[in-house]
């Protein structure tokens, strides 16, 4: 297991004992009616505990279902709503749904890339950020629209990206 | 049940909760507070008004004024002048982009006029959260029919009758696939209701989740009396956690008032539903693939026949049908067929519901009779095209549809109609494009998105649309070729035939209704090496003429510094600026800094 784990709320887990993490889940399993064809909301919940799926939460669940680890390394690969890499300390999300496109996303998430200097769809070397591309958000009324860490930003230009990176890092500062 | 003297309702739509609603809603109470009124209002947060580019929206009854883009701090105002005077606040009207006046109701507005909800009806109304609001406007009545008074048989003509169709996309008669369900025999059967909606753009199905989930819980019920089934399942998109939320949260209201369960309504009959979160993946909008997925499985359609209704989910007979779908259900049992059918088309009778969005004035949800045209959805209810630009082309049914230019706006929408055009209902994505967008770009873009999200289970789809995708990336470079605009319309045409599951039928529809609609644009790329939009960045270059005056805010705005004084003198001695196109990255940045009236930046 990787040493430090970060979850969505950027808490380190590095105190909490993994052995509550595996029993959380181990409940959460316990509790179904049946395992058959659980799999995917297994995942759901294990990506809610651990915050993405390594290779070890996967023999986990694997052997916890009574199922080969491949037939879930299949199935987690294929939804997009499972990430076996860890996130970073903050998540930027950019809606590229066809409405935020149409109206300048592409730019929006350019601007991102070239201030973090990173790449879309990754998490950056340090761990501070992770810049993903998102299909669409369902807010088109506020095209183009971004979520930093669960709270949205719409109707952007890439004029505002400098501005809610330096408001990102300051709040992080002031606590 | 809210028996105070004012009401006062505040969109909770996922749209309006990006733009504030919550914040609003703190500072209305506040403000009630400080004025001594808190008792004397009723705060409900409701389901999407729809017109989503103004919101927040509030709207205050018994006067039923219609507030836009309110924030917090207007409250202060709204509870002073209005609640406490009895005045409007003018400023916080919707005025008319054409007359300029002011709104009072949301009826006086374009965007409304010619609008009509049945699907919609109750989202805006109800507080989603408050199972009662839903009976008090005669919610689950219809179950109480579908129950007591009607046979499975009976139900299922009613639903015949009124001609629904599936909304979405392929428009299969819904009345007939129930009785293929009810046919079926076998002791154990599944109802499932697909909220997979994974168009871009799209949020119909979404906001009628988050507005009115009983309509869907309730017709999901009547269903599965109707065929004789006592299990229920929503599918729905994990991306959509407030419609999760409220389904969860409706599923048990109903359940403690006897609505679902065991033994409804003393019937006899039981019906219990359960929530599904999908996994981000947009062939689960396939039913059969979708099935796959309710198993555990990788989202892979199957092949048909066997169609769910013989062999579905745990190879039992399985009905499943869109939200919208479901919505329109109740009220069709209670007010019958022959209400459904007087409105919209011969052949696609009722509404349609719609996420417009885009470049348009008045983004939002609307509903609207099945024939509407074109024209009157973008220019009336949309308000046009923003900031005086030209309409290019509006696209339906998402990555599945196609584009459908000015020459066709008049053309009456219906599940025939657009498909006859080239393009398909889908399940009701709405997007308008303007003179700035390239349609080699948008049809990239789209081919982009099947491309990931093909299963790759047949060869058609997986290797072919792969090829298209090259083809478009080539021509949008200026590296296409003259035979590529063939290749393209021969390869569209053999996936399109030789796919499995619906994804793949209709993944080339984007590419090859451009090409019938805007041939002039991807010959303009490939014989003339130029982008007519700009879009494609690789066929554009920014160039700094004569004009400059050598003010340099162009170079400040550079964000790779690549605009540098090295030109020819102005007459006051300064050196006029240059771009080095080695190093531009053709973001653009630069044009709008340059002054107007110099306006020396140009775009080849």
């Amino acid at each position: 297991m990787s040493d430090v784990f970060i979850s969505k709320e950027g808490v380190s887990f590095m105190e909490k004992n993994e052995k509550a993490l595996y029993a959380e889940l181990d409940a959460y399993i316990g509790s179904l009616p049946t395992k058959q064809g659980a799999l995917i909301s297994v995942l759901h919940k294990a990506q809610d505990i651990f915050g993405f799926l390594p290779k070890e939460v996967q023999e986990y669940v694997a052997e916890k279902l009574d199922i080969p680890t491949s037939k879930v390394y299949g199935v987690l690969t294929f939804y997009s709503f499972f990430t076996m890499t860890q996130k970073g300390k903050h998540r930027v999300n950019v809606c590229m749904g066809t409405a935020c496109f149409v109206r300048g996303a592409d730019k929006v998430l350019e601007k991102f890339e070239r201030d973090l200097g990173m790449k879309a769809n990754t998490t950056r070397e340090d761990g501070l950020w992770s810049l993903d591309a998102l299909r669409c958000i369902g807010a088109c009324g506020l095209a183009p629209i971004i979520t930093v860490d669960g709270k949205s930003y719409g109707r952007l230009t890439e004029d505002d990206v400098t501005g809610i990176i330096e408001t990102t890092l300051a709040k992080e500062e002031a606590k | 049940m809210h028996k105070t003297r004012l009401q006062i309702l505040i969109c909770g739509g996922t749209g309006c909760i990006s733009s504030g609603c919550l914040e609003v809603e703190d500072a209305l109470v506040a403000a009630l507070e400080k004025h001594g009124i808190r008792d004397e209002a009723t705060i409900l947060k409701v389901g999407c008004f729809g017109f989503c580019e103004q919101g927040p929206i509030v709207k205050i009854y018994p006067d039923n004024t219609f507030y836009v883009r309110v924030e917090a701090k207007d409250c202060e105002e709204l509870v002073a002048e209005h609640l406490m005077k009895g005045k409007h606040v003018d400023r916080l009207l919707f005025k008319s982009p054409i007359t300029g006046e002011s709104c009072h109701h949301h009826m006086d507005m374009a965007f409304y006029k010619t609008q009509l909800r049945i699907a919609l009806m109750h989202c805006g109304m109800v507080d989603p959260e408050n199972i009662e609001d839903y009976i008090g406007v005669g919610g689950y009545e219809a179950l109480a029919m579908a129950l007591n008074d009607l046979s499975q048989q009976e139900i299922i003509d009613i639903v015949k009758a009124s001609g629904l169709r599936g909304r979405g996309g392929a428009g299969f008669p819904t009345g007939n696939k129930w009785q293929f369900g009810l046919d079926n025999k076998s002791d154990k059967k599944y109802i499932i209701c697909n909220a997979d909606e994974g168009d871009p753009g799209a949020f119909m199905d979404r906001s009628i989740m988050e507005g009115d989930p009983h309509a869907v819980l309730e017709a999901m019920a009547i269903a599965g009396k109707a065929i004789g089934a006592d299990e229920g399942v929503v599918y729905i998109r994990a991306e959509y956690p407030l419609a999760v939320n409220r389904l969860r949260v409706a599923i048990a209201q109903a359940e403690k008032y006897g609505l679902l369960g065991d033994n409804i309504m003393g019937s006899g009959f039981n019906f219990h539903v359960r929530v599904n979160l999908g996994a981000g993946a947009f062939v689960c909008g396939e039913e059969t693939a979708l099935i796959n997925s309710l198993e555990g499985q990788r989202g892979e359609p199957r092949l048909r026949p066997p169609f769910p209704a013989q062999k579905g989910f745990w190879g039992q007979p399985t009905v499943n049908c869109n939200v919208e779908t479901y919505a329109c259900i109740p009220l069709i049992i209670t007010r019958g067929a022959d209400w459904f059918k007087s409105f919209g088309t011969e052949k696609s009778p009722g509404t349609k519901v719609f996420a417009l969005a885009g470049k348009i004035n008045n983004v939002g949800l609307i509903e609207v009779p099945m024939g509407t045209t074109l024209r009157e959805v973008i220019y009336e209810i949309g308000g046009g095209i923003p900031k005086g630009k030209k309409f290019k082309a509006v696209q339906t049914g998402g990555p599945s549809g196609g584009c459908i230019s000015e020459k066709n706006l008049d053309v009456g929408v219906d599940f025939d109609t657009l498909t006859a055009i080239g393009s398909m209902m889908g399940s009701g994505g709405m997007i308008v494009m303007d003179e700035d967008d390239c349609m080699v770009n948008i049809a990239k873009f789209y081919l982009e998105f099947t491309v990931e999200e093909s299963c790759g289970k047949c060869t058609p789809c997986r290797v072919g649309n792969t090829r298209m995708y090259e083809i478009l990336e080539r021509i949008t470079q200026g590296k296409g070729k003259p035979e590529d605009l063939v290749e393209l319309r021969e390869l569209g045409q053999t996936i399109k035939d030789a796919s499995l599951c619906g994804l793949g039928n209709t993944a080339p529809n984007p590419v090859l209704s451009t090409l019938n609609h805007f041939m002039d644009e991807y010959e303009a790329h490939v014989l003339h090496g130029k982008c007519p939009a700009g879009a494609c960045k690789d066929l554009v270059n920014y160039v700094i003429t004569e004009k400059c005056i050598a003010c340099s805010l162009c170079a400040k705005a550079c964000p790779v510094n690549c605009i540098h004084p090295t030109g020819s003198e102005t007459p006051n001695g300064k050196k006029k600026y240059v771009i080095d196109q080695e190093a531009c990255i053709k973001c653009g940045a630069c044009i709008p800094k340059c002054p107007p009236k110099i306006g020396a930046i140009v775009r080849e």
